[in-house]
């Protein structure tokens, strides 16, 4: 699967767009792990689009509603640390993917939707969620964790042995 | 993979000097090499865990800084109705656009309301105000009589009374309440244990002594008075009957947040408070009291000569009203002729409204009294006019009054349109801060503040931004993020923290019944009731007369001066 030769710099390039990403997620877990009774609660309300009542359901549901903040506070800690540490990294970009795939369907940058927080740019159809997601794809397509993080230690035995 | 890595340098055109190494020594190099690609990344854990104490760090010393807003949530949590208590039987008197409301608050509204509900509910499965009124408490409350001096209202109320199922059209009903035609033969119904009352302003008086010189428990809506004299009267005859409980329906009474900015206050937090500044912003018809006539009524579904008042009211009131010199200001219409709009549409009538200060101001005020204990001012001074509702109306639609409190060395200035509906806040300026007072609370430091002095100058409180926040039903206050600023300012953080949103004037209503029940004194009684109503009507006089009205504290009478 990796048979990717890269050159030093496409390495290095796709090796920090890794890290980065796993820093940005990373750090908005432990945000929220931090932040005192941290609810997904306001974002989801303010859904909007075709899934907005899936989403708003999952609000208005307690029990629901705490699995989600359980897995969104953990699961994006856990994902900064897999692409950081280039650990089980096809794991960490397919979670990646899956969340940011609920967070463009829970908030797309629809014509006319407005919403709460106000956005950071401005968005017609895409947004950064989406960037960020197919960037993921690519990352998952081009991997560096076998040359550069953990998983060059855990899948080496075959691939060094074969040649 | 890693000879693919090596050989892919061997293409590069730049030469790793590890590449080049003995080869005796490339055993022990590689397995090195292998480690320190394997663990490249760790470092970084380091940095952010770096980044991530400085940043706690800060926020600490925020917290700290902050821990002077910490508050012990003394804040009586809602406590359900005992499932088995007695049913206290409810006469209502007047059922018109409050009244109903009212009504609602208790559990009963009409099968049409309700159907209403039901309807929008399938258009719009997220408006679940259907679900919300089928939800709320049973106030183990029973209506056993209305009063209603227009027929299709009397019959609204009593559809209303029936609904114990809270079903639309064609749903079960429990028995009908009895209509009387006169608020009077209601009271000495022996089946009313207490009434609530929601009849026009001149009416509001009256009804209320001679409900409690019948022995029943009052829940009247606000402003507590019309006439200054009936005020007096009202409080000794409620004082004399202490086991009735009297309730005066400002509903903001249980607005949690004030409890919360009363302790602020408390505390000393905004230093010395000089001016609160507060108002009133309406752009509509409704707004400006121009309600729907509606198409049944006339001379003969309408018991005018009830409508027109009691008599010993109005003459207090015409004795007034002359003595000041103020004949522009009643009328013009004749009070014994028959009119559709004065009856549907009377708060723009001084001959039976009180006006913004009776119907808007009074929230204000008592909102501010029930944070900083303001009892009532030293002067009142007015300006205003009707500016854009040319209807024929003889209230103002813009109206300005400065309160002075001097023994407390404050000022309260109210102002109000009706002709548009921008949104100020309230505010509470202190020496210190100032306070931001709505659903939730923004306590924002002053920059020239000595109190914060030494905080300000360490760069630990930013003057000009939002310090504090409160949001209702947090568990922990303080410093909150921007985001949850945003959700409960427009009321999300709100309804989920509580799990549930109570109605205010379910809450107020409740705590009457329940007052009823234990014995207990309501949070807006007769002596809040009181200085509601003095402090409206020395606005409404200053307004009247054109002059500053004075607050004769030794003989407790308003004076010129």
């Amino acid at each position: 699967m990796q048979s990717n030769q890269y050159s030093k710099l496409q390495l290095y390039s796709l090796f920090t767009l890794r890290v980065l990403i796993g820093w940005y997620f990373l750090y908005e877990g432990l945000a929220k792990v931090f932040t005192p009774n941290w609810s997904a609660y306001g974002y989801l309300i303010d859904s909007k689009g075709v899934f907005a009542p899936l989403f708003v359901a999952l609000a208005e549901n307690p029990e629901l509603l705490s699995i989600v903040n359980f897995i969104n506070i953990w699961g994006l800690t856990l994902i900064g640390l897999l692409l950081i540490l280039g650990l089980f990294t096809n794991i960490g970009y397919v979670g990646a993917i899956c969340f940011l795939l609920m967070y463009y369907l829970s908030h797309p940058p629809l014509l006319f939707a407005e919403y709460i927080l106000p956005a950071e740019g401005s968005y017609l159809w895409v947004d950064k969620n989406l960037i960020l997601l197919v960037t993921m794809a690519v990352l998952m397509l081009f991997p560096t964790s076998r040359i550069i993080g953990f998983d060059s230690l855990i899948f080496r035995k075959g691939l060094v042995r074969n040649k | 993979m890693n000879e693919e890595k090596d050989e892919n340098k061997n293409n590069q055109d730049n030469k790793k000097t590890e590449q080049s190494a003995p080869s005796e020594n490339k055993h022990v190099s590689q397995g090195r090499r292998d480690a320190i690609k394997a663990m490249a990344t760790v470092p970084v854990l380091g940095a952010m865990a770096y980044g991530v104490y400085r940043k706690r760090k800060a926020e600490s010393v925020n917290r700290n800084a902050a821990s002077m807003f910490r508050f012990r949530s003394d804040i009586a949590p809602y406590q359900p109705p005992v499932s088995d208590a007695e049913v206290i039987r409810i006469g209502i008197i007047g059922f018109g656009i409050r009244g109903a409301q009212l009504m609602q608050a208790l559990g009963f509204a009409t099968p049409q309301y309700v159907e209403n509900l039901i309807i929008q509910n399938k258009a719009n499965p997220d408006n679940t105000r259907y679900q919300d009124f089928l939800e709320q408490d049973d106030l183990r409350v029973e209506v056993t009589a209305v009063c209603d001096i227009f027929d299709t209202y009397a019959q609204y109320a009593m559809d209303a009374g029936a609904n114990i199922y809270r079903e639309g059209i064609n749903g079960r009903l429990g028995p009908r309440p009895k209509r009387y035609w006169n608020y009077k033969e209601l009271l000495a119904a022996p089946d009313v244990d207490a009434v609530v009352i929601a009849s026009p302003d001149h009416w509001h008086g009256t009804m209320a002594m001679d409900a409690l010189k019948a022995g029943k428990h009052v829940y009247l809506e606000k402003p507590m008075t019309w006439t200054v004299p009936e005020t007096y009267e009202l409080r000794s005859l409620a004082r004399n009957n202490p086991r009735l409980v009297f309730q005066l329906g400002h509903q903001n009474r249980q607005i949690e947040a004030y409890e919360r900015a009363r302790q602020i206050i408390e505390k000393g937090l905004l230093g010395k408070v000089t001016l609160i500044e507060t108002g009133t912003n309406r752009n509509d018809p409704n707004g400006a009291w121009v309600y729907p006539i509606h198409e049944d009524a006339n001379p003969q579904t309408i018991d005018w000569e009830q409508f027109e008042g009691d008599p010993e009211r109005v003459k207090e009131y015409m004795e007034y009203m002359t003595s000041a010199g103020l004949a522009e200001y009643v009328g013009p219409e004749a009070r014994d002729k028959f009119s559709l709009e004065r009856f549907f549409r009377w708060r723009c009538w001084w001959d039976y409204s009180t006006g913004l200060s009776g119907d808007l101001l009074t929230h204000e005020y008592d909102a501010m009294n029930q944070i900083l204990k303001l009892g009532i001012p030293s002067s009142a001074s007015s300006s205003g006019g009707v500016y854009y509702f040319k209807d024929g109306r003889t209230v103002p639609d813009v109206l300005q009054t400065a309160f002075e409190f001097k023994n407390k060395d404050m000022t309260m200035l109210y102002s109000a349109t009706l002709a548009n509906q921008f949104s100020r806040s309230r505010k509470i300026m202190g020496h210190d801060a100032t306070m931001e007072v709505g659903n939730t609370l923004t306590v924002t430091v002053d920059q020239r503040s000595d109190q914060y002095r030494q905080q300000i100058d360490q760069g630990i409180i930013k003057p000009g931004e939002p310090f504090y926040t409160y949001l209702p039903g947090q568990s922990v206050d303080a410093v909150s993020t921007a985001t949850e600023r945003y959700f409960a300012e427009r009321g999300l953080l709100y309804s989920f923290i509580g799990g549930k949103r109570y109605n205010t004037t379910f809450l107020h209503m409740k705590e009457w019944i329940d007052c009823i029940r234990t014995g207990n004194e309501p949070s807006c009684g007769i002596d809040q009731g009181f200085e509601e109503a003095i402090t409206a009507h020395m606005g409404t006089r200053a307004y009247l007369e054109g002059r500053t009205m004075y607050w004769d504290e030794e003989n407790e009478e308003i004076t010129r001066g």
